[in-house]
């Protein structure tokens, strides 16, 4: 393999349907080789009676229930592995401290495979060798940082390894080193352009910016046209979890048409989420993939909860791997706040533990200015306190600091009087979205 | 002792229109109100001729609310009454969290509550000092 002058493995890029199928069946039954080693696995094949040996074609996967992250933290992360732990090199976690947390296992050839994806990705969208690639995005247990950081070595390019925050130094960076890639939330590009005009910067003439990678969080195409215009780049959308390997599962190319999964390394599904059966070609369901090309930890019919649809039709970019559109919304209750996978869960469990006792909550997302702003709103009942203002604020610090070590975003915490919110009929009035930019358009 | 009611109640227009309302309905008469803001939330304190009465009522009506104990010191309505309350409370180092005060009408007496850690300590060192400090039935009969 090697790269030509639009593609980063032509090989792979520029298969055709029938062969890519056929890699993809001859990876899928690989893959279930490998998963009859792992003890989860030998007790799922059992119990949805599935003779891996005996799937002859891609359509056979829907014989095997699906999975999802409560699948995932039922248990020992490791006994979804098919090799020794020894081989084992990194790990991966995706949110909160609450319960077990979601835990991927990569081998050195799972990360060599990610960090081809991702570079392939960015490539695709004309990152070179020559480009100086800013990666505002946290490192450590979350994907996005280290995702792109391989990725941008070993197309070549110079990595700024900035991680995110501390908006002043970006922009000095950005200036002091010429960059020319950004990956960057784009809830945070819209706060940062204020930053550059509290500098007296204009980013279209102040910085050598082209292209910036705006995944990580859900926004509209409005978002994105708004970030191109005012800081004269190409923006492009980008699509990955944690438990696949991260960025690198689905991203656009040049034609922003939607994003192409890169089908020889994911089988995709678009699945109803509630009766599980295959969507009609276009319509909107869930995404479900297995990992085609996972060595230590493959995961089979792995229920996303994201929801998109696949777009009909080949791209003009010529690639046939097929097109998800972005993210419309979620078949759970988890949302996404600065990048940061929440679930409505993880605050009341949080409040429950600060409060002594069940409170009646809810929680707000909005834009404020330009920044998104996750506000948690919490009934004070009587028992709460003894009657001073000064328990009050103690009980607000005290929330806020807890939240904030389990999300990872720090909420603004209101107190208000019992009976102010509507009484909790479900899991879906605990949310309430109003962030103008964050909705699937 | 004097017991005063504290209600937990958002910074909002209209919602010391429906507490006072809870209190009329109950025919409560008020003495003295403090209001204490932070941001977007307060306290009302509130001293009334039958706090147990206005408590279980503001609490029937969905109020967060708390009854506690405070001392209702009787001060001489001239100069420098107030300052012998204060350098009695500073000799027997009682702490006051929270402190207002009120006259009568007769122009005589006039009434400081405090608030303090430990109530019942604090009235037993005051009392020995000479202090005088009313009970709810004889702060609303005066």
């Amino acid at each position: 393999m090697s790269a030509d002058v639009e593609h980063w493995n032509p090989d792979m890029e520029l298969l055709g349907r029938e062969d890519l199928e056929a890699l993809q069946l001859e990876r899928l039954r690989k893959t279930l080789q490998r998963c009859t080693s792992s003890p989860f696995y030998q007790a799922w094949f059992r119990s949805a009676d599935f003779d891996p040996r005996k799937v002859g074609s891609l359509a056979d996967m829907s014989n095997l229930p699906c999975m999802d992250k409560d699948t995932l933290r039922d248990g020992d992360p490791t006994r979804f592995l098919t090799v020794p732990l020894d081989d084992i090199v990194r790990m991966h976690s995706s949110s909160g401290t609450t319960g077990q947390a979601t835990v991927t296992f990569h081998t050195a050839a799972d990360i060599e495979a990610w960090a081809e994806l991702v570079a392939r990705c960015m490539y695709m969208t004309g990152v070179r060798r020559t480009d100086v690639f800013q990666n505002m995005m946290g490192y450590g247990l979350f994907t996005g940082g280290l995702g792109f950081h391989y990725a941008a070595e070993r197309i070549g390019a110079m990595v700024i390894p900035a991680g995110s925050g501390n908006s002043r130094r970006q922009i000095q960076l950005m200036r002091d080193f010429h960059t020319t890639v950004v990956h960057i939330i784009p809830s945070y590009a819209l706060y940062l352009l204020e930053v550059f005009g509290e500098l007296g910067l204009d980013p279209r003439t102040g910085t050598d910016l082209r292209i910036a990678f705006i995944g990580a969080e859900p926004h509209t195409e409005a978002l994105r046209q708004r970030i191109e215009e005012t800081y004269g780049v190409d923006a492009y959308n980008s699509y990955g979890l944690t438990e696949m390997c991260g960025p690198g599962v689905a991203f656009e190319c040049p034609a922003k048409q939607g994003m192409h999964v890169w089908e020889d390394s994911f089988l995709v599904e678009v699945l109803d989420p509630v009766t599980l059966e295959l969507v009609e070609e276009g319509e909107e369901g869930e995404l479900v993939f297995t990992t085609l090309n996972r060595e230590g930890m493959p995961l089979l019919r792995y229920r996303t909860h994201d929801l998109a649809s696949v777009h009909p039709g080949e791209c003009s970019c010529g690639r046939v791997h097929r097109r998800i559109s972005r993210i419309k919304g979620r078949s759970d209750d988890m949302f996404i706040i600065k990048g940061v996978n929440v679930f409505p869960m993880q605050v009341e469990r949080v409040l429950l533990e600060a409060l002594g006792v069940g409170s009646n909550y809810r929680i707000v997302l909005d834009t404020v200015g330009s920044m998104d702003e996750m506000r948690v709103l919490v009934e004070v009942a009587g028992e709460l306190w003894r009657g001073e203002v000064r328990e009050l604020n103690r009980l607000r610090r005290k929330i806020t600091e807890e939240l904030r070590q389990e999300v990872l975003v720090t909420p603004l915490v209101e107190l208000v009087e019992p009976g102010s919110l509507p009484a909790g009929e479900g899991k879906a009035v605990r949310v309430v979205d109003k962030r103008e930019h964050a909705r699937g358009d | 002792m004097a017991n005063q009611v504290n209600v937990f109640a958002q910074n909002q227009p209209g919602r010391l229109e429906r507490l006072t309302e809870v209190l009329l309905e109950e025919g409560i008469n008020i003495r003295a109100i403090t209001i204490s803001g932070a941001d977007e939330y307060g306290v009302i304190k509130l001293l009334v001729d039958d706090p147990r009465k206005a408590f279980e009522a503001l609490q029937r009506e969905g109020f967060s609310a708390f009854m506690k104990e405070v001392i209702a010191l009787v001060m001489d309505d001239q100069p420098g009454g107030l300052h012998r309350i204060c350098r009695v409370l500073g000799e027997s180092g009682v702490n006051v969290e929270d402190a207002y005060g009120f006259v009568f009408q007769d122009r005589k007496t006039a009434i400081l509550v405090v608030e303090v850690e430990n109530v019942s300590a604090a009235g037993e060192i005051l009392g020995s000092k000479g202090l005088e400090f009313l009970s709810d039935d004889e702060l609303y009969s005066l």
